[in-house]
This record gives structure tokens, sequence and C-alpha cells, in this order.
């Protein structure tokens, strides 16, 4: 089981997240601009590599909160878990998200 | 190839089992070959057997980075049907399934294909409508199907609990009467031997380590036994397939992650079927040998480890004690896990590539095993003619971008 550190609530077991996939990936600006073949990339492509890997995770039974886990998808060792659009997640995709929960509350 | 029968049997007795040949050979690699199948599994080995037997190819090689069947073809929990959904997978895996079916006699090769039927557990009035639903369309595609009632299933299978007051009361299910299982390590030792009878060189122990392209043209490998040149070739590395994508420079739609299953102590015969519940996420049937083999659901992070994480596994066990109360006193012997090929409609890629003369089969996520001589067939023909089979054509890695999708994550299950 993977022991996974909350960036607001600490470490916790596996069991209290929701995996969220590959992060980084940015809502195309203007999909209507997009060629087919870049829209499927959007929608489906990814990624995938073996060795590090930046996720996001959700803390579903704890803050709720969204936030990133750079990960090893050999040795599924954590290397480090950010807030989302702080100073090391230098994602767009991570700002964006970071602003629509902004905007929520 | 020396065949096997009882009367090799016999006379090999007789000088105590000691002039047995090995089953295939271990060739060094030649400098080129026609077409190279990356990946010694079931469904390369089965590429590879196809391609020389209906194709005539005699120069073929078969590069495998462990050793024959040591990945997802002996990770797997080897079930076979054919009853999904859509026609177009319907079709591609009961072309597997009646490859199944004459499979031992063609590769003389006891592959321990048992046709013990296969349930499906419809829990709640939503499931039993999606059950009646696939049943139909498996009948209007000449697929054996039939729909169960409890009373039904709890005479067929006396040990299962479909009593009302149970937290998910199973309703009903699905039945495949020509499904069942085989044995896994069989159908890669038997493809082996009669590819390896037909002149394909089976290199094991030779890991590809980057995909030599020339003009929008593979034109060969470079592996851990040297370079090898090929016209064709095929890569068939379930969830490795993004790593040799990478290695062509082109991206798939495709996630790896860890698919586990684990098998009981060996005991007296309980279960003589297969019994699946999409809803409780659990699958069960009952070895030769006797032990309870039991698949979970994926794990849900990406990971290439060969490992996922314990609540799966105690998530899958709750799943088979809700169903079969009484295997709540067996003990579990052993767990494992498998990378598997996820793609986003839950069905597979076997395609041409953007590169010419690279061809990719992949994307079979979970439920591979079922496929293995079927997806070898239709890939050898791919490669054979460089374009799909018709078979094989709706599963092209075009779909993403048109949008054919074929949306198999229902009769797909927990696993599949």
């Amino acid at each position: 089981m993977l022991l996974i550190e909350c960036p607001w609530c600490g470490p916790r077991a596996e069991t209290e997240f929701s995996y969220g996939g590959e992060a980084g990936i940015e809502r195309p600006a203007d999909p209507y601009a997009l060629s087919d073949a870049e829209w499927a990339d959007y929608l489906f492509f990814r990624s995938n590599p073996r060795g590090a890997h930046r996720e996001l995770w959700n803390h579903a039974q704890g803050c709720r909160r969204w936030f990133g886990v750079e990960r090893d998808t050999v040795s599924y060792r954590i290397e480090k878990s950010y807030r989302l659009g702080s100073a090391g997640s230098g994602r767009p995709a991570a700002a964006q998200i970071e602003a629509s929960e902004e905007k929520r509350r | 190839m020396k065949r096997y029968s009882g009367l090799a049997l016999l006379r090999n007795a007789l000088d105590y089992n000691r002039n047995w040949p090995p089953a295939w050979r271990s060739p060094e690699p030649k400098k080129s070959y026609d077409a190279i199948i990356v990946g010694g599994g079931g469904h390369g080995l089965a590429t590879a057997y196809y391609l020389a037997r209906e194709h005539g190819f005699g120069n073929v090689a078969v590069l495998e980075k462990g050793w024959i069947g040591g990945g997802n073809t002996g990770r797997n929990t080897s079930i076979v049907r054919s009853n999904y959904l859509w026609t177009e997978a319907s079709l591609l895996y009961e072309k597997s399934l009646k490859l199944w079916e004459g499979l031992s006699r063609e590769l003389n090769y006891n592959v321990m294909f048992s046709q013990r039927g296969v349930y499906n557990l419809g829990h709640s009035l939503q499931d039993m409508r999606d059950i009646e639903r696939r049943v139909n369309a498996n009948r209007l595609n000449g697929i054996d199907a039939e729909v169960l009632g409890p009373a039904e299933i709890q005479k067929a299978i006396p040990c299962i609990n479909t009593s009302p007051g149970a937290r998910y009361p199973i309703l009903g299910a699905s039945l495949q009467r020509r499904g069942g299982v085989a044995r896994h390590d069989a159908v890669a030792w038997g493809f082996a031997r009669a590819a390896d009878a037909l002149g394909v060189d089976i290199i094991e122990r030779c890991e590809v380590t980057s995909i030599e392209v020339r003009a929008g043209r593979a034109v060969g490998v470079a592996t851990t036994r040297g370079a090898i040149a090929a016209d064709r070739i095929g890569v068939v590395v379930a969830g490795n397939a993004g790593v040799l994508a990478g290695m062509a420079g082109l991206r798939l739609p495709i996630e790896s992650h860890p698919l586990q299953a684990f098998v009981s102590e060996p005991i007296r015969p309980v279960l003589d079927t297969v019994v699946m519940s999409g809803a409780v996420h659990g699958y069960i049937s009952q070895s030769d040998k006797g032990e309870l083999v039991v698949g979970a659901g994926i794990d849900a992070y990406n990971g290439y480890g060969q490992r996922g994480s314990f609540p799966v596994i105690e998530h899958a066990m709750q799943a088979i004690i809700e169903l079969f109360p009484a295997f709540s006193r067996v003990r579990m012997l052993r767990m494992w896990g498998g990378i598997v090929d996820i793609c986003p409609d839950a069905c597979p890629i076997v395609s041409k590539t953007p590169v010419e003369g690279l061809y990719f089969n992949c994307g079979w996520g979970t439920g591979g095993f079922k496929a293995t001589p079927g997806s070898g067939w239709v890939f050898a023909h791919t490669l054979a003619n460089d374009r799909p089979h018709d078979l094989n054509a709706p599963f092209s890695l075009d779909r993403f971008a048109s949008g054919a999708l074929i949306d198999e994550h229902g009769a797909a299950a927990v696993a599949h």
C-alpha cells in the first residue's frame, strides 16, 4: 500500500485517496481550432512513462482537495507531493485546476 | 518436431524419458529477418506461428527480453469467453474462441482448454437489463449465450450464495457454455513449439533497446544481443507497449496498470465453472490442481512494477466471500501482479502505425488471455498483407481521432 503525503493533511494511507491520472494536461484554450488528431491527443493519449511520473491525487476521504505527486512507476516510490499551482508544480494545468477550485470556494 | 502421442509416451517411458527432444531450439539471432515479433508471450508466439503457417513466412524471429510466457501469459486467470457487447469486439473474440476449440489438435499440444462455462452475475435491476441486452446482442451475432435466474444458478453452483438477504443479492446471470479456462503456460509452450517446427527462431533473453526508423520506415531493432534488421516489425508487449512506441517516436492512448490475482491452497473439487461479477468486483474458478484462482480489478494508479496494493486484493477477496461464504476459511497461497495496457475504450489496438513496416498489437488490458490465438491470427494477417483483416480493421490506432471507439467497459466488467 502506498503512503501518500497530502500537502494539507500529512501522510495518509492510499485508501483515503483517489487517483486522477497524469498531471499537467492542459485543456486547449480553443478546442475548435484543433485537428481531430490534436483533440484525440488531448483526450486519450498519455505519456505513460516507465519511471518518473507526475500525477494528480484527490484526498477523497480527507480534505477532498486535489494535489500533485511525483512518483516512480517502477519502484512506486513517491519522490514528492505538492500543492497545485505552488512553486515546483510548474504546470499550467495545475494552476488552472487551482484557479477553478478557488472560484468554487 | 517429434509428435506427441500416446505411442510416443509409451516409447519414451521405455527409455525412462531420457530421450525427449527440447520443445524448441535456442538459436543465436541472425543478422536479418523478414519479420520480427517483439514479445514472446502468447500473443507474440501465436503471431509468429500464424505468419509461418498461414502466410508462408519462413524467416521470422520472436524476441523476448525474459523467458517465454514469463509476463502476462503466466500471470492471468486463464478465462476464455467471447460474450462481448459490440459486434466488432464479439466477432474478434469469437474468432479466437473458435481457434481455441481446435487448438490442442492444431498445435499437437494439450492446452487443457476446458469449456466449463462462464457466468457473469447480475446484482441489480440495471445489471440484469445490461445482461439481457448483451445476451441478445451475442445471439444476434451467432454466439451462444443465455440468461439464468437465481434458482438455476443455485442448482448449477451449489456453493454460491443466492439468498435474497445477501448484501448484494444475485438476481441472475448470463452464461456462455462454450467459455471456460485453458492452461496458460501450455498455450505459450504449444505455440512456441509449433512455431519453432515451422522455422521460427525464438530468441529469449533478448531485449529490444531501440527501434531504427529511416525515412519514416522501421528497418530494424537494436537488442541486448546485437542489431537485427527486419522488413516488418510487430510489437506485442502488453504493459510495455508505450515504452516500445516511444522508441519509434510514437504516442499511444494507453496507460499501464498493475492487475493482481491470487490462488488458494488446493482443495477438493467445489467449483466446476467460472463465476465473474462486475458489480462486486471479483472472478473465480478452480484449477485442475484444486486451487481457487481469484482475480482482482486493476490498481487505479499507473505502474510497471508487476505488483499492486493490498487493498485491491482485500476488495476482491471480500467480493468472493460475499458470493461464496464457505470460502472464507480457505487460505490463500500466493499472489502476483501483471502489467496491463489499458485503452480508453477497453478494446485492443491491432494496427498499422504512422511508421511504415511497424505494427502494434496492444491495449488488450485486463482481457488478453482469451484472445491469444485470435490476436495472433489477425496480427499475422496484418503484418503479412500490410493491411488489417476485416476482423481487426475496427481496432486501428486511427479510431481515437475518428471517434469510432468500441466501448466495451460493460462487457469487460471488473477485468476480463
